[in-house]
């Protein structure tokens, strides 16, 4: 739920503004410098033909945040629609020794976290008056999300997606095509989410006065970070309070995966200002923040694998959702600030915690959690809140065929 | 774009009536750009045109037309990566006369002295933004969308042309989907210079001679056309 009783604590966010209770209130500098920057990273490096349209989206997002009547509809439909709160589940036989509390974003509607920051974006389109919709997808789960919310308000829906991505996360592609979404193959560099990414930018600065870009993970240009992540928050903010409930204190350590970031950085927020340890686990050939250096890629600054050039580099991973070579540009301050880890998990590391969660707990989770998963046994201390971002439908046949 | 062929090319776009040459510094991941520009950026990469080895086409280039106005033109990343400052001063002294950043609007690193950018959706504040800060000319986004040919020449020019009138007494060149020379002559009717990406690249493949015919048949298109008032 995005009302109700949350922590006080505040959290930082990519600028100020206020928010009801579910959208947290700026508060403690995360040490941000100018506008929509953490750090040293962030900004906007789009094209000048968008930047009125991100002007119009901030100046949008904050008269949003501020009115009662968008978070009350964006909680009603978090609830009533999406199935928020989402259960905290104990693993225990997946993690024997450890109380390991799963955060089930896997049981909300569509399968993935992904549809807390489509239902968000679409009421926000809606309020700019947009007609249509333009989203990239790696696993097809934010695609899935984008049509959903699509069918759900009357938009027009185009989603790009890697032709290797839509051969490996085809459960996905036929879901997106009957809610209605015209998906769109990319077919040429490294055919998955990178390149989807640059479509769906490049097919909105055709069509930017009647199309809203609704993207799928806390990166772009601002305020894309900040939106996504304060759209996520709700996972944070409910998992701090169940497992409060559960346990009578915080968690020792939360840990999530990473790919763009945004089902990390909603499950930090919860907890940034704590005494918490964060851990995000990010895909090992993927691993823009273990391995990354300062580029530029989808129009912020931020931790990329990139050669010294400035080249952006493919990706690697058995998981089309971590398959991406960026990362949000709040996480690259985090990791530098030391107020959060970054790991990796192999792709086998990756299928054995997908095997093993599936036998010990009857849970199929999604590739991208899995890769969390994998890391929590060689964690040192007990009391852990993992983020399981999503379900495994999507994933049987690439599973099946290892 | 920059490759081995790229002074040859360039002087035989000068021959052709060429008044300023854009060289590409390839991306890869090239957000302002069309199939045509992308795929050159992608050979280009592939081989080895990394900003050292373009810094050295410029370089090559300008011993071949030492008069002619040279401009890279490229994303934010390759600046990134090889220090800002240093990317700018080392491109002038391999003859670069000014810089064009397609991902780097107005606001963001002000300090860097750089050929701006305008777009139809661009607000009067923001082109006036843009003509203080821009480096001898501004730049005209003629339509609202990537590089690449386009069937007519786009209806939001004259609008721009005329707001960007106002903002700034410098040259405005127009630049995207112009690819005939009755677009070119179109344009040049309300701009003062035209700016021609994705049809010159495909002239360049077909080598010098195509490149040089091309070109002049954009001159003589242009030398008709009548002086903007
Ligand atoms: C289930 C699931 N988890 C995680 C991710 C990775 O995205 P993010 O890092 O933005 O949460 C995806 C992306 O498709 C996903 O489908």
């Amino acid at each position: 739920m995005l009302s109700g009783t949350g922590p006080e604590s505040p959290v930082p966010t990519a600028a100020s503004g206020g928010g009801g209770a579910g959208l947290r209130p700026a508060g403690a500098d995360a040490g941000q410098g100018r506008e929509g920057t953490y750090g040293e990273y962030g900004g906007r490096f789009v094209p000048e033909t968008l930047i009125p349209a991100l002007d119009e989206l901030e100046t949008g997002w904050r008269e949003a945040k501020d009115d009662d009547s968008f978070r009350d509809e964006l909680d009603r439909l978090g609830r009533d629609y999406g199935g928020r709160p989402t259960p905290l589940t104990l693993a225990e036989r997946f993690a024997p020794g450890k109380r390991l509390y799963l955060k089930r974003e896997d049981l909300l509607h569509t399968g993935a976290h992904k549809l807390n920051n489509a239902l968000g974006q679409a009421l926000l389109a809606r309020r700019l008056g947009k007609q249509r919709i333009v989203a990239e997808t790696g696993a097809g789960q934010h695609g899935v999300a984008a049509a959903t919310v699509c069918a759900r308000f009357g938009f027009e829906c185009v989603v790009y997606m890697g032709a290797e991505d839509m051969r490996r996360q085809r459960p996905n592609v036929e879901r997106m095509r009957l809610l209605g979404a015209e998906v769109r193959p990319v077919e040429f560099g490294t055919r998955t989410l990178k390149e989807a990414t640059s479509e769906a930018i490049r097919d909105w600065i055709a069509t930017v006065e009647t199309t809203h870009y609704l993207i799928g993970s806390c990166v772009g240009p601002h305020p894309y970070p900040e939106i996504v992540r304060e759209l996520q928050a709700v996972i944070g903010h409910e998992a701090r309070e169940q497992i409060l409930q559960a346990e009578g204190h915080l968690p020792e350590v939360a840990v999530a995966c990473v790919g763009g970031g945004s089902n990390a950085i909603g499950l930090f927020a919860g907890f940034l200002a704590d005494d918490v340890r964060l851990v995000g686990v990010e895909a090992g050939g993927a691993a823009s923040l273990g391995t990354g250096r300062t580029a530029v890629l989808h129009g912020s600054r931020s931790s990329v694998l990139a050669d010294e050039d400035g080249q952006v580099l493919d990706a690697e991973s058995i998981s089309a959702g971590l398959d991406y070579p960026g990362s949000g540009p709040e996480h690259a301050f985090l990791r530098d600030s030391g107020r959060a880890e970054y790991a990796t998990a192999t792709d086998d590391e990756a299928l054995a915690a997908f095997r093993r969660l599936a036998r010990t707990e009857g849970i199929l989770p999604a590739l991208e959690p899995a890769h969390a998963l994998a890391r929590v046994a060689e964690l040192d201390e007990e009391v852990v809140l993992l983020c399981l971002s999503g379900r495994g439908d999507k994933d049987l046949e690439e599973v099946l065929s290892r | 774009m920059c490759g081995p062929d790229t002074p040859e090319l360039a002087e035989a776009a000068a021959e052709g009536g060429a008044d300023l040459l854009e060289l590409g510094f390839p991306f890869s991941d090239p957000l302002a750009d069309g199939p045509v520009i992308r795929r050159a950026a992608e050979r280009a990469l592939a081989q080895g045109m990394r900003t050292g080895a373009c810094l050295e086409t410029l370089a090559a280039t300008r011993a071949r037309l030492p008069e002619t106005p040279l401009v890279p033109m490229t994303y934010s990343s390759l600046l990134e990566a090889y220090g800002w400052e240093r990317f700018a001063d080392d491109a002038r002294a391999a003859g670069a006369t000014s810089l064009i950043i397609v991902d780097l609007p107005a606001d963001e690193r002000a300090d860097l002295r750089r050929i701006q950018l305008v777009a139809p959706t661009s607000t009067d504040k923001r082109i006036r933004l843009a003509g203080e800060r821009t480096d001898g000319w501004l730049y005209l986004v003629t339509l609202t969308g990537t590089t690449g040919a386009r069937d007519g020449l786009s209806p939001t020019l004259a609008g721009l042309v005329e707001r960007a009138r106002t903002a700034t007494k410098l040259p405005l060149y127009a630049g995207f989907g112009i690819s005939t020379p009755e677009q070119a002559r179109a344009a040049a009717e309300l701009a003062d210079g035209v700016v021609v990406g994705t049809s010159a690249l495909e002239a360049a493949e077909r080598g010098p001679a195509a490149l040089r015919d091309y070109v002049k048949s954009l001159r003589t298109a242009l030398d008709a056309a009548a002086v903007p008032a």
